[in-house]
């Protein structure tokens, strides 16, 4: 199988990286706790699913493992992790975001294009479908930004976080067919950990401060 | 000496703290594991120095005179460190501010970040490289958390969102280089390794690698605490058990750092010097003008110690701007004398914490009379960290200054000489209301487990500033590593 423009495995990648974005553009439109949360966990199987593409093109065994890994962590653990946060309180809005909306839509839009400016060089050195896929990863990657400086409630941040590092993710197997197996282990069980701390830590501030809402952090200032 | 046993030091610590929980001789285990890290950096470094080359797990770990050098520094300071711990949380267990079991975390975390950043320094591949960073961010967000109290509940929060994020554009620059590599020829893991990384430079697409350094630059520079993304670090730094401040402000900042001296090595094999450095000058300015004006109306002592540390590392960003061998050499020693001296700081800071019970500078008056061995200890930190001499930190920021000029970056060394000139200022002003003044005619003593240990780190700073000669020649080595 290879990929070249118009085979099953373009469209499948096409298709899958696609997903990935629209589910960046879900979680920056949904102001839902309980389900953005769902719509990480299918982002995280978009992901696996490109990486299986790509290692099944490649007959690259590392790859499909990494699939594997991207499936167990980023479309299972992790989600999990998440709705243990926002179990005790599912009917949880993003009420009052920084940027509205409709606003941040529009930014979404803008940054789509920056990632395609951004990215002209190394698309052009890779070439063929997995170069024009790479400014998808790097939009992906600028939304999270967005919604990590955005939005109020801490869940929303660390989903800002978990789609930069989708976002990441899906640069890094669209340009170089994955990084080593070994790293790829280390960054993954580096994110889980990760979100474990933020969700021991978002469960202690709910303790303390009765929500989940970043405007109580105004304890330390200059 | 084995590498292995270096990372097994801490590790082991960590496993017998977790296992028999916080007492005495775990505490105490701890303190051995830290000094025989120093200990077994001096010997690597003597054996690297004789030719020797070191790898272990089959080419996983791999040290040369930079890596020994960083060895030596995180071993002091986790000597320092870790003994101060040993009774900080000791006196919150017997106040009732602390169970044992969240001192049974703190000593498990604690070893695990030592191991975390001996790992960092001694990979032999920059994706491992960024595990062990991010690592260790992840190994201390409890520990700064330790207090549990709100504001240490905010700077924890803080600390690992903007670190991730930052660290996440890092992960994205070694994808680039990776890139780059494989484009070059290389494939697998071996392609990320640095020698490999050295030997095929050349062969490397300088579009490629300019978005690379770019991104590292951003993302470890979040770590390092470098201007635009020191936000988390004042909070961090203040909110943190004094022990873990130390360790952070001391050595963490700095072992970031030499993530960025690896990658800018191979950077400008490929772009030459004008690239790296001029991002370098940058960051480095935006760093020192940003400490020099927020430190003008500090009020808070530890607060001030950690906009301090921001603005030691754009001194150490510019020296490594200028990437000459002479300013490299510089950059090293001054990664080793503000890292003594910041972690001296810091501890002496947590003992007034727990002695005045505020960390307010205004709430401190006259601690030369009323605690002479402690405040002279803060007084003589001070004046280490604001670089006079006779301790090293004077010696380093001349040798860095010298390089700048030598490659035509005398303007950068003249506006962070005006920086520092403010910052000196303020922090002058700062220390004199905290140290002088008449006392209440009672002199307090010091506990000698606090001023032994601290005295001797501003002692060994010192000797390092009157004479370098033990590590001349590693300093040397090292610095031809990174810089040509």
């Amino acid at each position: 199988m290879t990929a070249a423009p118009g085979s099953l495995a373009a469209s499948l990648l096409g298709l899958g990286a696609g997903a990935v974005l629209v589910c960046a553009v879900m979680v920056l439109w949904r102001g839902s706790t309980a389900a953005v949360v769902r719509v990480v966990a299918l982002q995280g199987l978009a992901l696996a699913i490109v990486a299986a593409v790509l290692g099944l093109v490649a007959h690259d065994v590392g790859l499909l493992v990494t699939a594997g890994i991207v499936l167990v962590v980023k479309a299972g653990l992790v989600p999990r992790l998440l709705g243990r946060v926002v179990r005790d309180n599912p009917y949880g809005r993003e009420t009052r975001p920084l940027v509205n909306f409709p606003a941040s839509l529009v930014v979404a839009a803008g940054l789509t294009f920056l990632a395609y400016g951004a990215t002209a060089h190394i698309v052009a050195g890779i070439g063929g479908t997995r170069g024009h896929l790479v400014p998808i990863g790097v939009a992906t990657l600028l939304i999270g930004f967005l919604v990590a400086v955005s939005r109020r409630k801490a869940v929303f941040q660390i989903l800002g976080i978990l789609l930069v590092d989708n976002g990441i993710a899906l640069v890094a197997f669209l340009v170089t067919a994955g990084v080593p197996l070994l790293v790829e282990l280390g960054v993954s069980l580096d994110v889980f950990l990760a979100v474990g701390v933020l969700q021991v830590l978002a469960v202690r501030m709910r303790a303390e401060f009765g929500s989940l809402d970043l405007d109580e952090l105004t304890e330390l200032h200059d | 000496m084995n590498l292995v046993v270096i990372l097994a030091l801490p590790s082991l610590a960590a496993a017998l703290t977790g296992a028999l929980r916080w007492r005495a001789a775990t505490a105490w285990a701890g303190v051995v594991a830290s000094a025989g890290v120093l200990a077994s950096g001096i010997v690597l470094a003597v054996q690297i120095l004789d030719g020797q080359h070191d790898t272990a797990l089959g080419g996983f770990l791999r040290a040369d005179a930079l890596s020994a050098f960083m060895v030596i520094v995180i071993g002091s300071i986790a000597l320092l460190a870790t003994t101060q711990g040993v009774r900080i949380i000791d006196l919150e267990l017997a106040e009732g501010r602390c169970t044992r079991s969240h001192a049974t975390l703190y000593g498990v975390l604690v070893q695990t970040f030592v191991a975390t950043m001996l790992l960092a320094v001694t990979a032999a591949n920059i994706g491992v490289l960024w595990v062990a960073v991010e690592a260790t961010t992840i190994a201390t967000a409890f520990l700064v958390g330790h207090h549990r109290t709100r504001g240490a509940l905010e700077a924890s929060w803080k600390y690992i969102v903007i670190c991730s994020v930052g660290i996440a554009l890092a992960f994205l620059g070694t994808v680039f280089v990776y890139l780059a590599a494989t484009q070059a020829g290389g494939h697998s893991l071996h392609a990320l390794d640095w020698t490999t990384l050295m030997a095929s430079a050349h062969r490397f697409d300088p579009g490629v690698m300019r978005l690379a350094f770019a991104l590292i630059l951003l993302g470890y520079g979040t770590k390092v605490g470098l201007a635009p993304n020191h936000s988390w670090l004042p909070d961090a730094h203040s909110q943190a058990p004094a022990s873990v401040s130390a360790l952070m402000s001391g050595v963490l900042l700095t072992v970031a750092f030499y993530a960025i001296l690896r990658l800018k090595a191979v950077t400008d094999l490929v772009l030459g010097p004008g690239f790296a450095r001029s991002l370098l000058v940058i960051v480095a300015l935006a760093s020192l003008v940003l400490a020099a004006s927020l430190l003008l109306s500090q009020r808070d002592y530890k607060r001030m110690l950690a906009y301090h540390s921001i603005e030691h590392m754009g001194l150490i960003a510019l020296g490594a701007a200028a990437g000459v061998p002479l300013a490299i050499a510089g950059v090293l020693l001054h990664i080793l004398g503000h890292g003594i001296a910041k972690a001296v700081l810091f501890l002496a800071s947590g003992e007034m914490l727990y002695a005045e019970g505020t960390s307010e500078i205004a709430g401190v008056q006259a601690l030369l009379a009323r605690r002479p061995t402690l405040g002279g200890i803060f007084g003589f930190g001070l004046v280490a960290l604001l670089g006079l001499p006779p301790f090293s930190l004077f010696t380093s920021e001349l040798v860095m200054a010298r390089g700048e000029f030598q490659v035509g970056l005398g303007w950068a060394a003249v506006i962070a000489l005006g920086a520092m000139a403010v910052i000196f200022g303020a922090v002058a002003s700062h220390g004199r209301h905290l140290l002088l003044g008449p006392g209440d005619g009672r002199a307090r003593p010091t506990a000698s487990i606090v001023s032994v240990p601290l005295v001797g780190g501003l002692v060994a700073c010192a000797l390092i500033g009157v004479s370098a000669w033990p590590l001349t020649h590693l300093l040397d080595v090292a610095a031809h590593v990174v810089a040509r």
